[in-house]
C-alpha cells in the first residue's frame, strides 16, 4: 500500500478507480449489445440526486439510498428507451446526449419549478451550487464488493441465453431477430441495466466526494465514462475496469505535470482508438500494434489499403 | 416584450449559430461522421481573431479571413491525425466520433495552456458599438456585420458546392465515395477540402461570437457544440441548406424563450426539441425521406 501512495495512489482516488470502473461498465454494458447511448451521466445524476435526498432529508442508511437511486434510474430509463432504442448509431448517440442536458436542467432548476407548482419554497436540489456536506459514508470494502457482484452478475449474464442475445443483438439485429430473438426487449432491458449501474455509481460517488451540483454530470462526465470503455476496450468486462483505473489514476501519478493533465488524456485517447482499436484488454491488437511498429504490415492490412486507395 | 426586438435578436443569433453548424453538416454529409472536435476549432478560430487583433493590430475585417484560414488548416491537422487513420482501416463511425473527441479535449487543453482560462475580450473599438439611432429596435452595428459576413459566407459555400467544379467532386464523394474514386476523383483531396472549408467556417463563426458576446475562454464551444448537434439535426444530418434553417430555428427558440421569462430553461426547450425531432422527424424538418438512416 505505501508503494501505491508514494505514486500518488491515496485511499480516496483508490475508491474513485472503482467507482469509475462501476461506471464503465455501465457503458459497456450498452456498447456490448450495439448501442451507442450516452446517456449515462444523466442516470448518474438522478441516482446522486435521489440516493442524497434519501440519506440527508430522511436519514436512511447507505443501501436504501442505494436502492431508491437505482430504482428511480430503472423507473426512468422504461419511457426514455422504449422510444429512443429504436434509433441507430449517430441518431442514438444524439438522442441521449440531449436527455442527459434535459436531466442535467431540470435537477439545475428543479427548486424553482417545484416552488412555483406547489406555492411553498422548495429546497432539494440546491440549484447551480448543488449539495453540500454529503457525510461521507461510501467505504472502500463497499465499493469492492459491489464491483465483485457486478462482475459476478456480468459474467453470468455473458454466459446465460440473454447474454448470448446481447451479442447476438450487437452482431446483426435483423439476423437476431430472425432467430427469435426479442430485439426490443433485449435491448431495453439493457438499457435499464446499464441505467441502473450508472445511478448505483452516482449513489456511491456522492457519498465519496461529500457534494454534487449538475454541473459535474454535463457532457464532459459522458465523454469521460466513455472514455472509460473505449480505452479498455469493449470486448470483455475487463476492459471498462481497466479503462476506470487507468484513467483515474493515470493523473494522480502524474501530477506533477498537472497543466498538462488534460492533453495526456486527449492524447491516450486518440492513440489507444487509432492504433489499438480493441483497448488496452485485447491481445490481438497488441500483436497488430507490435508488428506494425516492426514494419510487417498484416495481410488485411494490404488489402484494405488497395481498397480505399 | 418586444416582438421587433426579439426577432431582431433571433436572425443575428442564428448567423452565427448557422455557420458554425454549417460545417458539422457539411463534413457529416461528405464523410458521414460526427466531428465533435468542430467545437474545439470554432474557440480557436475566436481565439486566433483576438490573437491577430490585439498583437498583429490588423483590423477585424483582416482578423476575420486569417482566423478562417489558419482554423481551416487545423481543422486538415484534425483529419489527418483523428479522422484519416480509422477511415483508411474502415473503422465504424462511431470510432471517428470517440476519436474526435479525444482531439477535441486535446485542442481545448493546448488553448487552455497557451491562453489560461480567464476570459478575454477584443479591446474596446476594435469594432463600433454604439447602437444604430433612430431605428424602433436596437440594432448594434456588430449585429449587422455578423449577419452580413454569415450570409456572404453561406452564399460563397452554396455556390462552392453547387456550381464548381471542386463542389461537384464533393458531392460525387459524399454520395459514394467508391464510384467517385472508379471515376478518377482523388477523395483524399475532397475530405482534406472539406475540412478546411469546416474549419474556415468555424473560424468565423468562432471571430464572430467572441465579437457578439465579447467573452473568448477554451471552454466557449461547449455551449454551441451541443446547440450545432440540435441545428444540423432539426436541418436534417448532412443537410446543408437544412443547417442554415436550423440555426435560425434554434436561435429563435433560444431568444423567445429567454423572452417569455424562461432563461433558465432556454436549453432544455432546445434539448427537447432535438429528443422531439430525432423520434419523429430524423430527417429532419427540411429532409427528403430517410434512406438508411435512423
Amino acid at each position: 500500500m505505501d508503494l501505491l501512495r508514494s505514486i500518488g495512489i491515496t485511499e480516496i482516488v483508490f475508491q474513485l478507480m472503482l467507482v469509475n470502473a462501476i461506471l464503465g461498465l455501465s457503458i459497456y454494458l450498452t456498447l456490448y449489445t450495439g448501442m451507442f447511448s450516452l446517456a449515462n451521466a444523466g442516470f448518474m445524476a438522478i441516482g446522486a440526486y435521489v440516493g442524497v435526498v434519501l440519506t440527508q432529508n430522511y436519514d436512511l442508511p447507505l443501501w436504501a439510498a442505494l436502492i431508491g437511486g437505482m430504482l428511480a434510474a430503472g423507473v426512468v430509463a422504461v419511457p426514455i428507451g422504449l422510444p429512443v432504442l429504436r434509433l441507430r448509431d449517430i441518431y442514438l448517440a444524439i438522442a441521449t446526449i440531449g436527455f442527459g442536458e434535459v436531466v442535467r436542467i431540470l435537477i439545475l432548476n428543479f427548486d424553482t419549478l417545484a416552488s412555483s407548482i406547489s406555492g411553498e419554497s422548495v429546497q432539494l436540489t440546491r440549484g447551480a451550487l448543488g449539495i453540500t456536506g454529503i457525510p461521507k459514508i461510501t467505504e472502500t470494502w463497499q465499493l469492492l464488493l459491489f464491483l465483485v457482484v457486478t462482475v459476478y452478475i456480468l459474467v453470468r449474464l455473458h454466459r446465460s441465453r440473454f447474454g448470448r442475445a446481447m451479442a447476438a443483438v450487437r452482431q446483426d439485429e435483423q439476423a437476431a431477430a430472425t432467430m427469435g430473438i426479442n430485439v426490443v426487449y433485449v435491448k431495453n432491458a439493457v438499457f435499464i441495466f446499464s441505467a441502473i449501474l450508472a445511478a448505483s455509481a452516482g449513489v456511491l460517488k456522492a457519498h465519496l466526494t461529500r457534494t454534487i451540483s449538475p454541473g459535474d454530470y454535463g457532457f464532459d462526465q459522458v465523454v469521460n465514462i466513455l472514455a472509460f470503455a473505449v480505452l479498455g476496450g469493449t470486448s470483455t468486462w475487463l476492459g471498462p475496469i481497466v479503462g476506470g483505473f487507468v484513467l483515474t489514476a493515470l493523473p494522480e501519478i502524474l501530477r506533477e505535470f498537472k497543466q498538462y493533465r488534460g492533453i495526456v488524456n486527449g492524447v491516450i485517447l486518440l492513440m489507444v482508438i487509432v492504433y489499438l482499436p480493441g483497448g488496452l484488454v485485447n491481445i490481438n491488437g497488441w500483436k497488430r500494434l507490435w508488428r506494425r511498429i516492426r514494419g510487417q504490415p498484416s495481410v488485411t492490412g494490404k488489402i484494405q489499403d488497395a481498397e480505399t486507395g | 416584450m418586444n416582438i421587433t426586438q426579439q426577432i431582431v435578436n433571433a436572425i443575428w443569433l442564428g448567423g452565427v449559430y448557422s455557420l458554425f453548424a454549417l460545417g458539422y453538416a457539411l463534413v457529416f454529409s461528405v464523410l458521414g461522421v460526427l466531428n465533435l472536435a468542430h467545437s474545439a476549432v470554432f474557440m480557436w478560430g475566436a481565439f486566433i481573431g483576438l490573437v491577430a487583433v490585439t498583437q498583429l493590430n490588423v483590423s477585424v475585417w483582416a482578423a476575420i479571413p486569417l482566423a478562417m484560414v489558419v482554423s481551416g488548416i487545423i481543422s486538415i491537422v484534425l483529419d489527418v491525425v483523428a479522422f484519416a487513420p480509422l477511415r483508411r482501416r474502415n473503422a465504424p463511425r462511431i470510432s471517428q466520433l470517440i476519436s474526435s473527441i479525444g482531439a477535441a479535449i486535446l485542442l481545448v487543453n493546448i488553448a487552455q495552456l497557451i491562453f489560461g482560462t480567464q476570459p478575454q475580450r477584443f479591446p474596446l473599438g476594435s469594432i463600433p458599438s454604439d447602437p444604430l439611432e433612430g431605428l424602433p429596435v436596437r440594432i448594434t452595428p456588430i449585429q449587422i456585420i455578423i449577419l452580413l459576413v454569415a450570409v456572404t459566407l453561406m452564399a460563397v459555400l452554396q455556390y462552392l458546392v453547387v456550381r464548381t467544379r471542386a463542389g461537384q467532386a464533393m458531392r460525387a464523394v459524399a454520395f459514394n465515395q467508391r464510384v467517385a474514386s472508379l471515376l478518377g476523383i482523388n477523395s483524399g483531396n475532397v475530405f482534406r477540402m472539406t475540412f478546411f472549408l469546416a474549419g474556415a467556417l468555424a473560424g468565423a463563426a468562432g471571430v464572430l461570437f467572441g465579437l457578439a458576446y465579447n467573452t473568448i475562454t477554451p471552454f466557449m464551444g461547449d455551449s454551441v457544440a451541443l446547440k450545432g448537434l440540435t441545428v444540423i439535426v432539426l436541418g436534417g444530418l448532412g443537410n446543408i441548406q437544412g443547417a442554415v434553417v436550423g440555426g435560425f430555428v434554434v436561435a429563435a427558440l433560444e431568444v423567445f424563450s429567454i423572452a417569455a421569462g424562461g432563461s433558465n430553461y432556454r436549453e432544455a426547450f432546445v434539448f427537447t426539441l432535438l429528443f422531439l425531432i430525432l423520434l419523429f422527424r430524423p430527417q429532419g424538418l427540411v429532409g427528403q425521406a430517410a434512406q438508411t438512416r435512423a
